[in-house]
């Protein structure tokens, strides 16, 4: 395998240049770059005029990931958005960076004109990036699911679980996530922390999940979950809790944490405190963001309904676990896990096949979501506080 | 799987899951005994493996997902208007007006 090197030491699978608009008033400058720029020029953002703590720490994850160049920061100007310090953060990183402030280049016309000279510059200084030699215990995996159904925790999630058995056992990083999703686990997965005392923070993590959701109103539950046969929160969990495969815990991360140690960890991605800004992750993509922003280089998406989404910035591999939604979406869908359901093939196989596919992904092959050219990308706001002491124990 | 229709999949659990449609009238063996569905189950659903009393648990993957808020009977479809979670209530469309 080979990685581009990055001047922080870390390596990327992929070249991107970024542009990121820090408001909805620069959305459209920014989108009008990326639309005439090439492929690997992509674009996020966040639609927010009020500051948020948890939505810079995102974005500094985000510009500084390993599979980012470089980045075009698109400002309105009166916005709330900190971009001096994430123009700081990306420079600190060593990767280059440009801001732009629509107030102050002249308009939409003149800034689009600024921001397609500066992408330019940005892809010729990308062209020089150094490929190196790169080892699978320097990758960060990370799996969510979306558009859940019966078949989801039979055939994808243990599938994705084995996958990331052989990833941990050879020292790479993998990430599982949705404390709320994993309400009627906590036990069992309390059992496999290396700490007790992780353990305990692991039980704390999903009871604050199960308080967060009961005041929403809602589980992190979709109709379409029901109509594919799931019938209760900790049915869905179960299923899901599935895709962490069998090795101990490692630590709890909050979103953009960037674990340093291999290992499996879990990712807390619900708000503490009091409900201030509503859904903990109002949609799949916002759950793909958090976990690029603690690192991931590509992110394992496991679905039975059917989702069709992949991501900026890092590739997204879709497993399917339904086979009738495999045979309506196969252009959308990288493996099959259909087939275990179907008697065709065991669990491991799939596993193996989607191992095996992480590593081509990694060296550069495309999945069926960047072929597409899916880049969905969501951030909003949110509260959170750092981790507890015994959150990465650095024990082994 | 216990036949190309059905997947047991902890010895422990009461129900089984559907991986090959099913239509009501369709009879099939389940474990030795033949029973005739009530209604349609698609990949995915539960049915129940043995008669499940009103408040029992319902187990999967042989641990709790749930309770029965009536009587389930053998074979019988198992999902939201018989099962709810002993956790945080589920919820469905509320409207599904115009769709195919």
């Amino acid at each position: 395998m080979q990685g581009y090197l990055r001047s922080d030491g870390r390596k990327g699978i992929r070249n991107i240049i970024l542009v990121t608009y820090l408001v909805e008033c620069a959305h459209h400058v920014a989108r009008d770059i990326v639309t005439n720029s090439p492929d690997n020029v992509q674009l996020i953002g966040f639609p927010g005029c009020y500051p948020n703590e948890y939505s810079l720490k995102i974005m500094e994850g985000l510009c500084t990931h390993p599979n980012v160049a470089g980045v075009l920061i698109l400002s309105l100007g009166c916005e709330g958005f900190n971009r001096e310090q994430l123009a700081n953060t990306i420079k600190a990183s060593g990767r280059e960076v440009e801001t732009l402030v629509i107030q102050k280049s002249g308009g939409t016309r003149k800034t689009i004109a600024a921001g397609l000279s500066n992408v330019n510059e940005l892809l010729i200084t990308a062209e020089k990036a150094e490929l190196v030699p790169m080892d699978i215990n320097e990758l960060v995996v990370g799996t969510i699911c979306g558009g859940s159904d019966g078949t989801s925790g039979i055939g994808a999630n243990p599938a994705v679980g084995h996958c990331f058995d052989q990833l941990v056992e050879q020292d790479a990083i993998c990430i599982f996530e949705e404390t709320g999703e994993l309400i009627g686990c906590e036990q069992i997965m309390a059992e496999r922390a290396i700490t007790p005392e992780l353990g305990e923070e692991i039980m704390k993590s999903v009871e604050k999940a199960e308080q967060y959701y009961t005041k929403m109103g809602y589980g992190s539950f979709a109709p379409g979950n029901a109509e594919g046969g799931l019938t209760t929160q900790e049915e869905k969990s179960m299923g899901a809790y599935a895709k962490s495969g069998s090795s101990k815990i490692h630590g709890l991360i909050k979103p953009g944490d960037i674990p340093h140690q291999g290992g499996l960890y879990l990712m807390d991605v619900v708000p503490d405190g009091e409900p201030m800004y509503g859904f903990p992750n109002i949609v799949d993509s916002a759950e793909i963001v958090e976990m690029i922003a603690s690192g991931c280089h590509l992110t394992l998406f496991t679905t039975g309904r059917g989702s069709v989404v992949g991501s900026a910035i890092s590739p997204v591999i879709k497993v399917c676990a339904n086979p009738e939604t495999y045979d309506n979406l196969s252009d959308d869908m990288d493996i099959n896990a259909g087939k275990v359901i179907k008697g065709e093939a065991t669990v491991a196989q799939v596993g193996d096949e989607i191992y095996e596919l992480v590593i081509q992904v990694a060296q550069g092959q495309q999945t069926k979501s960047e072929e597409l050219g899916h880049q969905e990308f969501v951030l909003t706001y949110k509260k959170i506080e750092g981790i507890g002491p015994s959150c990465l124990p650095t024990v082994r | 799987m216990i036949n190309r229709h059905f997947v047991l999949l902890n010895k422990a659990d009461n129900i089984f899951v559907c991986c090959k449609p099913l239509f009501a009238g369709d009879s099939i063996t389940l474990e030795d005994v033949e029973v005739t569905m009530t209604a349609d189950i698609t990949v995915g659903h539960k049915i129940a493996r043995q008669a499940i009393l009103k408040g029992e648990k319902i187990i999967k993957y042989g641990v709790s997902i749930g309770s029965a808020t009536q009587y389930i009977a053998f074979g019988e479809h198992g999902h939201m208007h018989n099962i709810k979670s002993d956790y945080i209530a589920s919820h469905t469309r509320q409207s599904k007006t115009g769709e195919r």
